[in-house]
């Protein structure tokens, strides 16, 4: 369960993020949507603290993972990424064999049992829908892949690890309609065993993933709630203009 | 333009093995020199710069990669990496001459070492340093931010990814800075010239603290203070021509290296 209080986040002088307070339950798929710039990224990369990468910036408030604030001294920040993996916009696969790419998380973690990482491997590509594609492959490069596999491939590298919380920020925003929709049912299928955040500009994709939605403008949370209750019947006029497509 | 160039280095190749080939032999390339160098081989001159060679290397290579690592992947972009990077500039644009005073007076005499392979590599590892250090530099740079967070998301620590992520994705660039820096390291004569050359020293060295003879200098003393200058002039042609032949086969060593690691990285 992930619980934000009252965040506050600059970069330099910039306030991205304005009081936002939320709270999202284990096991469900959380959509984070809004015009771009409107701080939805940003939101994402503090529960792996993606954004302690940038200089210059500022965080205020609380940020709790069961329980924990993932913000205080005695947290450390690579064993927080291990539990909270994440998947980009655009495929990143490592230079490396598609095998190497999701053992790397394991090798990282200095687990060198033969035997175990091979089974991770088929468990992650298995769940990651891959695996029927590239099982007499594992060799090649995952150069080879086309896009949408080679962002299943990532997602694959990221459930290696065994995380309970995934991250994902736009992950089928560069790829084709055919693609996108092997990565929703994927994230429908994942919702069993992890608790998900999905950052996306497709209103479609929101509708048909999540069960809950929350709308961001100009760094606010602008509406929390359920996801059929948002797009059916938003209580703000803001969210209502924004989803039927007035602006944005 | 382009031709042009092309034009002259194939004018200044032609010209140099027209003149040199008359002269190489099995002989040429394995015996000492003879007779007060204007016949015989040149063989410990050979040697000598293969070693100058891989001992600037062993020096400027590790030690310039690191420069390198610290400064595109920890240092961030303070003032200190900004002035750092300038000095950095300015070193490569110092007269080769003057790095062979400064080795002379560091290497040879403040630290003993006197005229030696030690303190020839040592001069021509300062040298080459900056080259190094910039086209690492240029290798990471060139590597997408998105592999690294990539590799951070998983829980891997910095050094991890740079270790398994960044450096075999860099290598390739980084190898053609070191091919780069092998071509010039093996022309060079100023910097040897108060570090370790000897005029004529027939024999192999035996330990860094030996002289030898480097193909450069070689050159450049049967040129203009050899003996018998005219009668040494079609030797002077052939060490010109094994020293182009030497700097080209370790640049195709170099690039069949680079081309191997290129391919061992997509699929391993």
């Amino acid at each position: 369960m992930i619980t934000t209080h009252n965040i506050d986040f600059y970069y330099g002088d910039f306030h991205a993020l304005k009081n936002i307070s939320m709270e999202m339950d284990a096991n469900t798929v959380t959509a984070l949507i809004g015009p771009s710039g409107c701080g939805k990224s940003t939101f994402l990369r503090l529960f792996n603290r993606m954004n302690d990468l940038i200089d210059n910036t500022r965080l205020v408030g609380e940020c709790l993972i069961d329980g924990q604030n993932i913000y205080s001294k005695s947290v450390q920040v690579d064993e927080l990424r291990k539990k909270v993996g994440m998947v980009f916009q655009k495929p990143n696969p490592f230079p490396k064999s598609i095998f190497e790419n999701v053992a790397y998380g394991l090798r990282v973690n200095d687990i060198s049992n033969k035997s175990f990482i091979t089974q991770r491997v088929e468990e992650s590509l298995k769940a990651a829908a891959l695996w029927d594609e590239v099982k007499d492959k594992l060799k090649k490069s995952a150069f080879e892949l086309s896009g949408g596999q080679q962002q299943r491939l990532c997602i694959a590298r990221a459930l290696a690890i065994s995380p309970s919380i995934l991250l994902m920020d736009e992950p089928a925003s560069a790829l084709d309609p055919i693609s996108t929709s092997k990565i929703e049912e994927l994230i429908y299928s994942l919702k069993q065993q992890y608790t998900i955040v999905i950052v996306t500009h497709n209103m479609q994709q929101a509708a048909r993933v999540s069960d809950r939605t929350g709308f961001f403008m100009l760094g606010e949370l602008v509406e929390f709630n359920d996801t059929k209750k948002m797009f059916l019947s938003p209580e703000k006029e803001q969210t209502q203009n924004y989803i039927t497509g007035r602006f944005g | 333009m382009g031709l042009l160039v092309v034009a002259i280095l194939l004018g200044i190749l032609g010209f140099i093995v027209y003149n040199g080939i008359g002269v190489i032999s099995w002989e040429f390339l394995t015996a000492a020199p003879t007779e007060g160098m204007t016949s015989g081989g040149i063989f410990p001159a050979i040697v000598g710069t293969l070693c100058l060679v891989v001992g600037s290397m062993t020096f400027a290579f590790p030690f310039g990669v690191m420069s390198a690592i610290y400064m595109n992947e920890y240092a961030g972009n303070g003032q200190v990496v900004k002035f750092i990077r300038v000095m950095t500039n300015n070193l490569s644009g110092i007269p080769s001459i003057v790095f062979g005073l400064f080795g002379m007076a560091l290497f040879v005499n403040t630290l003993n070492f006197g005229d030696s392979i030690l303190a020839g590599s040592l001069t021509l590892g300062l040298l080459i340093l900056p080259l190094i250090i910039r086209t690492t530099e240029e290798a990471l740079k060139a590597i997408p931010d998105s592999y690294r967070t990539g590799s951070l998301a998983l829980g891997a620590s910095k050094l991890q990814t740079i270790r398994r992520v960044v450096l075999p994705m860099a290598f390739p660039n980084i190898i053609t800075g070191l091919i780069l820096a092998i071509g010039r390291v093996s022309g060079e004569t100023a910097p040897i010239l108060f570090t370790v050359a000897a005029y004529f020293l027939p024999k192999l060295p035996s330990g860094i603290f030996d002289q030898v003879m480097a193909l450069p200098y070689h050159l450049y003393v049967i040129v203009t203070s050899g003996t018998d200058i005219e009668a040494s002039r079609p030797i002077a042609y052939g060490t010109a021509l094994v020293l182009i032949a030497m700097v080209l086969v370790l640049n195709l060593l170099a690039a069949t290296l680079r081309r191997y690691f290129g391919k061992k990285i997509k699929t391993n």
